[in-house]
């Protein structure tokens, strides 16, 4: 057998199951990982590994008096530090939320907990999810794992970067314009933001709350279909959670489904992607013609203007929604002053949130502000929401001809840190192929694909609304005649656990 | 219109003021001509035609969620002040909104 640090999520669970592991040599071996990478690789802003001891040896007492435990149990994972927990921190990125202490677990982290998953950490992210390559959070930047000069991308990048270095067994994160997909795509493992409402956002630090949505972080589809299977759901607590029961798609079928039509809609990703991109695209077109799929051309000129109008939007929620974060309830409160004759209350609140927040986040909070003032509001804030319908009826039109859609993940592969962080111009096109699914509210699918230069590329997926088991199924179909996804990191894999 | 008159430092001013934000020296000027890019490609969205288009702001169908009108637990004064910067008696604390005397 692997290294027990090696397992996915599926074989350690399996072998918690058969009795062939603990779930305590489990987070022993996940923690040694951890102890060994962290400095190097960044990949959590928090671990709390003497909770998840305790709870391995609860699991393995419940397991030994024969009691029947979820189907996580025996898994160690990790989640994102915008995931509301009782224990520990939920700083979301941000010094605004250092030290912040959520009164209650969210209904992902509930579900997760009681499916018998063991949580390590909280994974760095981007400051309140702002970025695509984790440079503007606060604790510093996660690093790949391929190469740790450069980002595994963002948002949620220290989530795919533990699953790639074997950190986790699986992990989750949250996608608002790619915050899964980018990261998986940069660090080589298989990401699903799934379809708006299928997974409770109740305890997800809202950011751009119409736009984002929990999803696995993977080392194959399989394990992507076991990680959805245990949060989605409706609840109750969350309005816009759809009242459908979990996908079917616990073990996805090895085939295709007989003529399954995939749309790619070539020439708007040639415009838009580096060459390499645009071959791996390819190549993952000739694996899925090679599984009995037809590949169907499709014309999407919005696509160029996708990333620029979820931009729009996604500034003016998160401006609205981090307007709570005003030094009075809780989070940073300055320790200045107001100047003499000021208004008191209105300085601590500016202050506090000057200190508090970092420079994107800013950004986007005027970029937000700005975008919903009378003077722009018609010619920007609606603008966007106008054209976020064109988006989604020309998915729609895509739908009727094609059974799935396939795009680049990121139109780039994986660049150095601090290489783009200057450009904002540069760092918005990365979100081009990720906006869609966002946008639209549609499930999508990352999984690598190919490499360039040792550095990994991937592809993505999208279905129709709820269409998440047919995406797994091509994931897993997909990833039966490839390998991309059973390359490891260089220096990672096959250790033994110390 | 040049990309740099998109947005001027005293427009990202008057949103700071908006948006309750302070900002540091510079950051007017700093954050304009960081925007002003952004604003150019959100500019271009004007090639499509949308007069016919209804916004959309939301995608789960506008429904009205009811449920029985019973008590049930909640969270709690006391856990609700805990991370409150300055909590007293049960409520957020903030410097003197009034002035001395009654005024304002």
């Amino acid at each position: 057998m692997s290294a027990i640090g090696d397992l996915s999520a599926c074989e350690a669970a399996a072998a918690f199951a058969r009795g062939d592991i603990t779930a305590r040599a489990a987070v022993d071996a996940i923690a040694a990982r951890i102890e060994r990478f962290q400095s190097r690789l960044n990949a959590y802003a928090a671990t709390a590994v003497e909770d998840a001891r305790e709870r391995a040896e609860d699991l393995d007492r419940r397991r030994r008096r024969g009691e029947a435990l979820g189907r996580l149990a025996g898994a160690v994972l990790a989640i994102n530090d915008n995931f509301a927990t009782a224990r520990g921190v939920t700083a979301c990125g941000s010094r605004m939320l250092a030290g912040y202490h959520a009164p209650y677990d969210a209904a992902a982290v509930a579900r997760i907990v009681a499916a018998g998953g063991i949580i390590i950490g909280k994974t760095v992210m981007d400051e309140f999810a702002a970025g695509g390559t984790t440079e503007t959070s606060a604790v510093g930047p996660a690093r790949n794992p391929w190469d740790p000069s450069h980002t595994p991308g963002g948002a949620a990048g220290g989530g795919a970067c533990a699953v790639a270095a074997r950190l986790c067994h699986g992990g989750y994160g949250s996608d608002t314009d790619g915050s899964i997909r980018l990261p998986a795509a940069f660090c080589g493992i298989t990401g699903l933001k799934p379809t708006y409402g299928r997974v409770s956002r109740y305890g997800l630090a809202a950011c751009g709350s119409s736009l984002e949505q929990i999803g696995p972080f993977a080392r194959d589809a399989r394990d992507a279909a076991l990680l959805l299977s245990a949060i989605a759901g409706h609840d109750p607590r969350d309005a816009t959670s759809a009242p459908l029961p979990p996908p079917d798609c616990l073990v996805p079928p090895a085939n295709l489904p007989r003529g399954l039509r995939i749309g790619f809609p070539r020439a708007g990703c040639e415009r838009s992607c580096e060459p390499a991109v645009l071959a791996s695209a390819d190549d993952a077109c000739a694996a899925f013609r090679a599984l009995g799929a037809r590949i169907a051309p499709l014309a999407m000129p919005l696509l160029e203007h996708a990333a620029a109008c979820l931009r729009v939007i996604a500034a003016a929620e998160a401006a609205s929604n981090l307007a709570r974060l005003d030094g009075a309830h809780f989070g940073h409160r300055t320790a200045e002053k107001a100047p003499p004759g000021g208004d008191e209350t209105e300085f601590l609140c500016a202050a506090s949130r000057r200190e508090g927040f970092g420079a994107e986040i800013k950004r986007r909070i005027l970029l937000g502000t700005l975008v919903l003032s009378s003077g722009r509001y018609e010619s920007c804030y609606a603008k966007a929401l106008r054209v976020r319908r064109l988006i989604k009826e020309e998915l729609e039109r895509a739908f009727e001809s094609c059974d799935l859609v396939l795009l680049p993940a990121a139109p780039a592969a994986p660049f150095k840190l601090g290489e783009k962080i200057a450009d904002p111009a540069a760092l918005l096109r990365l979100h081009v192929f990720t906006a869609g699914a966002n946008l639209a509210g549609v499930p999508a699918l990352s999984f690598p694909a190919g490499f360039a230069g040792g550095l990994p590329l991937g592809v993505q997926l999208l279905a129709p609304p709820f269409g998440e088991g047919l995406l797994l199924q091509a994931g897993h179909a997909f990833q039966q005649a490839t390998d991309w996804h059973l390359r490891a990191p260089p220096g990672v894999a096959g250790e033994e656990d110390a | 219109m040049s990309v740099a008159e998109l947005l001027t430092p005293a427009q990202v001013e008057a949103a700071a003021r908006l948006a309750r934000l302070l900002l540091n020296e510079g950051e007017a000027a700093a954050f304009a001509a960081q925007l002003a890019p952004i604003l150019a490609r959100v500019q271009a969205l004007d090639e499509l035609d949308t007069s016919n288009v209804a916004p959309l702001a939301r995608l789960s169908p506008l429904a009205n969620v009811l449920r029985p009108d019973e008590a049930r637990p909640s969270l709690g004064a006391d856990l609700a002040l805990r991370e409150a910067p300055d909590a007293a008696g049960g409520f957020f604390r903030v410097p003197r909104v009034l002035g001395e005397g009654g005024g304002a």
